[in-house]
């Protein structure tokens, strides 16, 4: 129904916008501050409330949400402590340049400034971890105020805004003609669609004259929607990929032209073909410490084309050759057109020398691990995860070790399946995420990777997730260790394991089981498979399996911080060589 | 490399936190800024100093213009233009000191703005560079206070930096 002219008042107004925007569900929890709003969707059913367990977790549901459906998340907290719970969540986002409307209520603006009872300057907490935000002290700025943010957060590079809004601006007893217009114009915030043709023509001629390319991709890839033609791009040029953990899943991972993930934890061929390169392709990707190493070893050899949409992105941390600001999808069609204009046609696969010393560089196998040990691999685990659910799945992920093995030996083959915090690497993410991903597609494989340090930060969520029957699965990878935290320690500290044990680790089956779920626990390799098969089976269930794993696996390979991306350890079971 | 740099922007409540923030959060020297509204109140111009090498500076540049409320940067530094910074300085002016700060003033092209028994203000407009000179003249002892605008600048030519 065409709401437009009908008088609102300011938490109408915010409910109407929502429907108008299109929004499925909001993620929230209630407080003084957003009661009038409240209300307001107590009034409607077209706008779904989540009720969440504590505001962190509404702004991951809502990033989740967006992850995997490439849609804007919204979520609803109230002032003071609900808003600054979420700025975790809301900085999770903007790391990772995730779309997202968050919601908060405000104290009344008449008291703004007094320390009110739950008061707290969000605009100003929220400022450096969002992309933008607005506090409305006018109920007849919100509807255009909320048509800016969403507008904000799902354009050029997208981001995470913060709309605060205080109580007496949704007073329900002052009503006003509701509009919301259609279309924004914003003389101040004007993204850049188009790239520039005579810098994508530079781009084409580096390549057709590269002799060791590599294609670098990122997760600009995923949220540009250009999975496509990165793949047509890489077919056409028989180019080797390598990706970024946050752009896995963008160009298909079992394709034998992919050559894994690079940087930290990256595969031996993917940083020793960076290291080679001579024509560096990064499209949508921004050059993250983790993913360079030493700035000073990085690509040593290489002219750099950098595709993004971020101007600010381009020559931040290194000095790239050929700049080219666009959206990735537009400026990757154009570079397709230009490269069937100029490329010789039916060579096959070109740079075939290059492509000989990449499978020399395969063949040292650097994701090795013992296959015959009495304890279960965490790298058998998510492998036996990626058989039993076929390669079909969302999979999100918590921080640590589990994320990094979910990444390396979990080959996704489609864009948005892979959800995890990379920039700010957010312990806690995993099991709120996984919500809005099933509530987007309840019909969908949604499982969450986690260890059981991770799980415990957002623990609570379990309960969301039983008042809205969400069969999630949770993996959890049990070492009784903050893994990373562990290796770390055990590489640079001696193995003097600082609090990195989690003691007094809770009964997992009957913490899952309290919450009403299934709880489930494996401890030999050879069980793994008829638990998961039994798990995934359970459709309708959320399962918490607790898979106990070798508490002393170390994540291989692995650059150490302040090294160069051919400077890796390789596991030790492979022998004991470093390759330098 | 010193630069300055002129910054439009909506004349939004909290704009000019942003601009701070932006240099803080990403460290970013920051000699001077100053703002005021402009002959359009809805649009306020930010003059901002800094220093770093050119990638520095470019990516400043880049961040500003990231700003959403930001809506255009200008790199007054790039090419000719007109720095102006006003001083107001306060100074020890009794006994033979007064008629060398009057001279001094003079020399300046300076202005006495207030005077008592005992001191004078001193209104002086310039170049930061001028205004430093000046500090420099005044002998040792004798300032009490010095109050500056931070430098704003405006390119030479026809041109203006408008929407």
């Amino acid at each position: 129904m065409d709401m437009n002219g009908v008088d609102l008042s300011g938490a109408e107004i915010v409910v109407q916008a929502l429907i108008d925007e299109g929004v499925e569900y909001v993620f929230g929890y209630p407080g003084g501050a957003v009661l009038h709003m409240y209300d307001a969707l107590f009034k409607q059913d077209q706008v779904k409330h989540i009720l969440v367990r504590h505001e962190q977790a509404a702004a991951h549901a809502a990033d989740g949400y967006a992850r995997a459906t490439g849609r804007c998340g919204v979520c609803l907290v109230t002032s003071g402590p609900g808003a600054t719970n979420a700025v975790t969540g809301i900085a999770t986002a903007y790391m990772d340049s995730i779309p997202m409307v968050c919601i908060s209520g405000q104290v009344p603006t008449p008291v703004i400034g007094s320390d009110a009872f739950q008061e707290v300057d969000t605009v100003g907490i929220t400022r450096p971890c969002v992309k933008h935000n607005f506090l409305v002290k006018d109920v007849r700025d919100l509807a255009t105020t909320l048509r800016k943010a969403f507008y904000i957060a799902m354009t050029g590079r997208p981001g995470p805004v913060v709309v605060d809004i205080p109580k007496d601006v949704t007073d329900p007893n002052i009503k006003i003609p509701y509009h919301y217009p259609r279309e924004i114009q914003m003389r101040s915030y004007q993204p850049t669609e188009k790239g520039h043709l005579g810098q994508i023509k530079r781009a084409v001629e580096l390549m057709l004259q590269a002799k060791r390319p590599v294609l670098y991709t990122g997760g600009g890839v995923v949220l540009g929607e250009a999975a496509a033609q990165l793949t047509e791009l890489a077919r056409l040029t028989g180019f080797p990929l390598t990706s970024t953990l946050m752009g896995l899943g963008a160009y298909p991972m079992t394709d034998p032209q992919f050559i894994g993930m690079l940087g930290m934890h990256g595969t031996y061929e993917a940083n020793m073909a960076m290291h080679e390169t001579d024509v560096l392709i990064a499209i949508g990707a921004r050059f993250d410490d983790r993913v360079t190493g030493k700035i000073e070893h990085f690509c040593p050899h290489a002219k750099i084309v950098h595709v993004d949409v971020d101007p600010s992105s381009i020559s931040k941390n290194v000095r790239v050759d050929v700049p080219i600001v666009g959206q990735v999808a537009s400026v990757l069609t154009d570079m397709l057109g230009l490269w069937k204009e100029q490329a010789p046609v039916g060579t096959g696969r070109p740079v075939a020398d290059w492509w000989a010393k990449i499978e020399e560089w395969r063949r040292v196998d650097c994701l090795h691990y013992d296959r015959h040990s009495d304890k279960i691999k965490p790298q058998f685990a998510v492998e036996t995860l990626y058989q039993v659910t076929k390669g079909d799945l969302y999979l999100t992920s918590d921080v640590g070790q589990h994320q990094m093995f979910a990444a390396q030996f979990y080959p996704f083959d489609k864009p948005r399946r892979w959800i995890n915090s990379g920039g700010l690497g957010t312990m806690g993410f995993g099991l709120p995420a996984a919500m809005g991903v099933q509530l987007a597609f309840p019909q969908a494989q949604v499982a969450c990777i986690s260890g059981e340090a991770s799980i415990l930060m957002c623990i609570q969520e379990m309960a969301t997730c039983q008042q809205y029957k969400l069969p999630i699965k949770v993996v959890l990878l049990n070492n009784g260790y903050m893994g990373m935290v562990r290796q770390w320690q055990e590489f640079f500290y001696e193995s003097r394991y600082s609090n990195s044990y989690v003691d007094a680790l809770p009964d997992f089956v009957k913490l899952a089981e309290s919450f009403g779920h299934v709880g489930m626990r494996v401890e030999r390799p050879a069980d793994l498979a008829a638990a998961m098969q039994e798990a995934f089976a359970m459709k309708d269930r959320f399962v918490f399996l607790d898979v106990v794993v070798d508490p002393t696996e170390n994540v291989y390979p692995m650059i150490a911080a302040g090294k160069g991306q051919h400077e890796m350890h390789l596991p030790p079971s492979l022998s004991d060589r470093e390759l330098a | 490399m010193r630069h300055i740099i002129a910054v439009l922007l909506e004349n939004e409540a909290g704009a000019l936190s942003r601009v701070a923030g932006l240099f803080s959060a990403r460290g970013y020297n920051i000699e001077s800024l100053t703002v005021a509204p402009t002959d359009d109140p809805t649009l306020s111009r930010m003059t901002l100093v800094t220093n770093g090498n050119e990638e520095i500076v470019e990516q400043i540049k880049k961040q500003l213009n990231k700003l959403i409320d930001t809506v255009k940067v200008f790199d007054l530094t790039e090419g000719p233009h007109i720095e102006r910074e006003m001083m107001m300085i306060k100074v020890r002016a009794a006994g033979e000191n007064r008629e060398e700060l009057k001279r001094l003033t003079d020399i300046f092209r300076a202005k006495i703005i207030d005077v008592t028994d005992t001191s004078y203000v001193v209104e002086l407009t310039g170049a930061s560079k001028k205004l430093d000179a000046f500090i420099d003249a005044v002998p040792a002892g004798l300032i009490v206070e010095v109050v500056r605008s931070g430098p704003t600048g405006i390119a030479r030519g026809d041109k203006g930096l408008t929407l």
